[in-house]
């Protein structure tokens, strides 16, 4: 059993685009769309999951043969929310303003459907190790779109990217606008429809069948 | 017309299969029925069809819109030589309104057919028909000083999202041109409302007054001083009569001004059919009973605007016979239209009464009520067939 045997490799970048989380599998939409009008909350936000997922994926994976099945629900509730409050603590003392941007939503990484989604269907039946990529996977996937969807809004709307100034003075004098419907939420949701609609016309075999 | 016919039919060969400009034939097709009525006729079988087809349907409304648009173009020449102080002929006044409207109705249809075609050519289909009317719509429900680059962006933005994505011309759910506006007003907020951008101040190819603005000029529209006072006044602070509402000299939309023009065109689209009275009939009936209920409460200034206020300022009228109409989101049961076209007038008016940062009440009622016009259907299509199974159950 090698480490990055070829199965392993599919384990980990599957995730990425093939059968991306928030694209393909849609879990994970609320979040996707509530933190990503600026680009560097949705990058924390991304990394923040990216973290939980790996390490609840190998911690669950580690128990999975000594948690009772009657109770796995609230295993791996515990140790997702333990893991949680770890990120949360450390975001407030080391990035206190993207703590407080992200406000509620890094709290609720804890009901996030990718989470049980993994846990479930991976962590409780393959190898720590299998499960650390399969969890660092699909974080990553979703951290993907969420930066995607956070650089399309910040920069046409506000016109920056990691609050640098981007586009430039003379296009603003030029009569040049920001697109305020950017910042709003109606956005983000098109501009993951937009994603889903490349993603589907590149991989015809992602199209859902019509009847 | 005979010489058109005759070049159609002389390109007609290198635009089909094998021929030289075979790439363009959807665009050729367009054009030619388009211009002329199609030869081709159901082969087999009996059917009752209309001799109007739909592209005839779009120029009735295109004719329809256009007292809208001369009496659009006239106002905004003679609103911007009012509050300039400045005298002018009728022709100096219509053609600099024709020169400040112009491009906006280039800028439309060049955009929306641009797409159009491309995604026509892509699909491999013929030129659908729809822009035509939506294209002429666009330009009439916009402040004249919105810029044509947000124009194009947000037509661009309309007709990709709510039209090409859901399939095209008939597929639509929203009313393409309402989308164009509800992106302009939420994404272009400072272009779209306040007391700038109403009427055009520069002159246009030197032609314009350039005097300065005379004393106690309000770029505000009526509907939009309706929040803060009753005395609503026209651009230069004069008060106004409800005959002055009607004739439309004041600032707002290109075309939403004048309900006289607004009615000419109505009464084209309900002589020739096209419109349904049931849906126009039950907007206003809507509009005023929830205009009455509003001044018995009488809790804001808006509120205690009377019933012919609402119905005559703003995109009301507008509204309600060019995009309430709409035959593609509006529903096609009979009792469904007096229900759909009554809660837009109910929600315009509660949005104005409501929400005093929203003017524009009846745009959010149009594209609402758009979402349910299936349902409405729906519904009236299930209880009939309730109603008949029944009725089979007793004869038994």
């Amino acid at each position: 059993m090698e480490l990055f045997s070829k199965k392993n490799k599919e384990t980990f970048l599957s995730p990425l685009w093939l059968n991306n989380p928030v694209a393909v599998q849609v879990l994970g939409i609320c979040s996707a769309l509530a933190v990503t009008s600026k680009l560097e909350p949705a990058l924390v936000m991304g990394l923040s999951v990216t973290i939980i997922v790996a390490f609840a994926n190998v911690v669950i994976s580690l128990l999975r043969n000594t948690i009772p099945n009657r109770i796995r629900i609230i295993v791996q509730l515990v140790v997702v929310a333990a893991l949680v409050t770890i990120v949360s603590q450390v975001l407030k003392a080391f990035a206190y303003d993207v703590s407080v941007q992200l406000s509620v939503y890094v709290g609720l990484i804890i009901t996030n459907c990718i989470l049980m989604g993994r846990l479930e269907a991976f962590a409780m039946t393959n190898k720590p190790w299998d499960s650390f990529l399969d969890g660092l996977g699909s974080g990553l996937g979703y951290a993907l779109i969420l930066v995607i969807v956070g650089f399309f809004r910040e920069l046409l709307g506000s016109g920056t990217l990691l609050n640098f100034q981007i586009i430039p003075e003379c296009l603003y004098d030029c009569g040049y606008m920001n697109n305020g419907l950017m910042v709003l939420p109606p956005m983000a949701l098109i501009i993951v429809a937009c994603v889903i609609w490349f993603q589907r016309a590149k991989n015809p075999d992602l199209q859902e069948k019509s009847n | 017309m005979k010489a058109l016919r005759n070049f159609l039919d002389k390109v007609k060969p290198s635009f089909e299969e094998g021929g030289k400009l075979h790439a363009f034939r959807s665009v050729f097709d367009g054009f030619e029925t388009f211009l002329f009525v199609p030869n081709t006729v159901a082969k087999r079988g009996s059917h009752i069809h209309d001799c109007i087809d739909s592209k005839r349907a779009m120029s009735m409304v295109v004719i329809a819109l256009i007292p809208a648009l001369l009496f659009g173009m006239y106002n905004v020449g003679f609103q911007h030589y009012l509050v300039h102080g400045e005298e002018a002929s009728f022709l100096a006044t219509f053609f600099y309104g024709f020169l400040a409207v112009l491009p906006k109705i280039v800028v439309s249809y060049v955009v929306g057919l641009g797409i159009e075609f491309v995604a026509a050519q892509w699909k491999g289909e013929e030129i659908q028909e729809g822009f035509l009317v939506s294209g002429m719509l666009i330009p009439l429900i916009v402040p004249v000083e919105c810029p044509l680059w947000i124009l194009a962006v947000a037509t661009a933005f309309a007709v990709i999202f709510a039209k090409e994505v859901f399939g095209g011309t008939g597929y639509n759910i929203f009313n393409v041109a309402l989308i164009t506006r509800a992106f302009l007003f939420f994404a272009y907020p400072s272009k779209m409302s306040g007391e700038s951008v109403w009427i055009s101040q520069d002159p246009i190819c030197g032609l314009g007054s350039t005097n300065a603005l005379v004393d106690g000029f309000t770029g505000a529209t009526p509907l939009g001083q309706a929040t803060a006072t009753t005395q609503l006044t026209d651009a230069i602070g004069s008060g106004m009569s409800p005959m002055d509402m009607i004739l439309g000299f004041y600032p707002g939309s290109i075309g939403e001004t004048s309900v006289i023009a607004i009615g000419i065109g109505a009464i084209i689209l309900l002589w020739t059919g096209i419109a349904s009275w049931k849906i126009m009939f039950s907007v206003f009936a809507g509009g005023i009973c929830t205009a009455l209920l509003f001044n018995a409460i009488g809790a804001n200034e808006v509120m205690n605007l009377p019933w012919y206020e609402h119905i005559f300022l703003g995109g009301f009228c507008f509204g309600a016979v060019f995009m309430a109409t709409d035959p593609v989101t509006a529903p096609r049961t009979e009792c469904g239209k007096y229900i759909y076209g009554f809660m837009i007038g109910f929600i315009a008016i509660v949005v104005r009464c409501l929400n005093p940062g929203y003017p524009e009440g009846m745009m959010l009622a149009i594209l609402l009520m758009n979402v349910f016009a299936a349902l409405i259907d729906y519904c009236f299509v299930q209880h009939n067939i309730k109603k008949r199974l029944n009725r089979v159950a007793i004869n038994k």
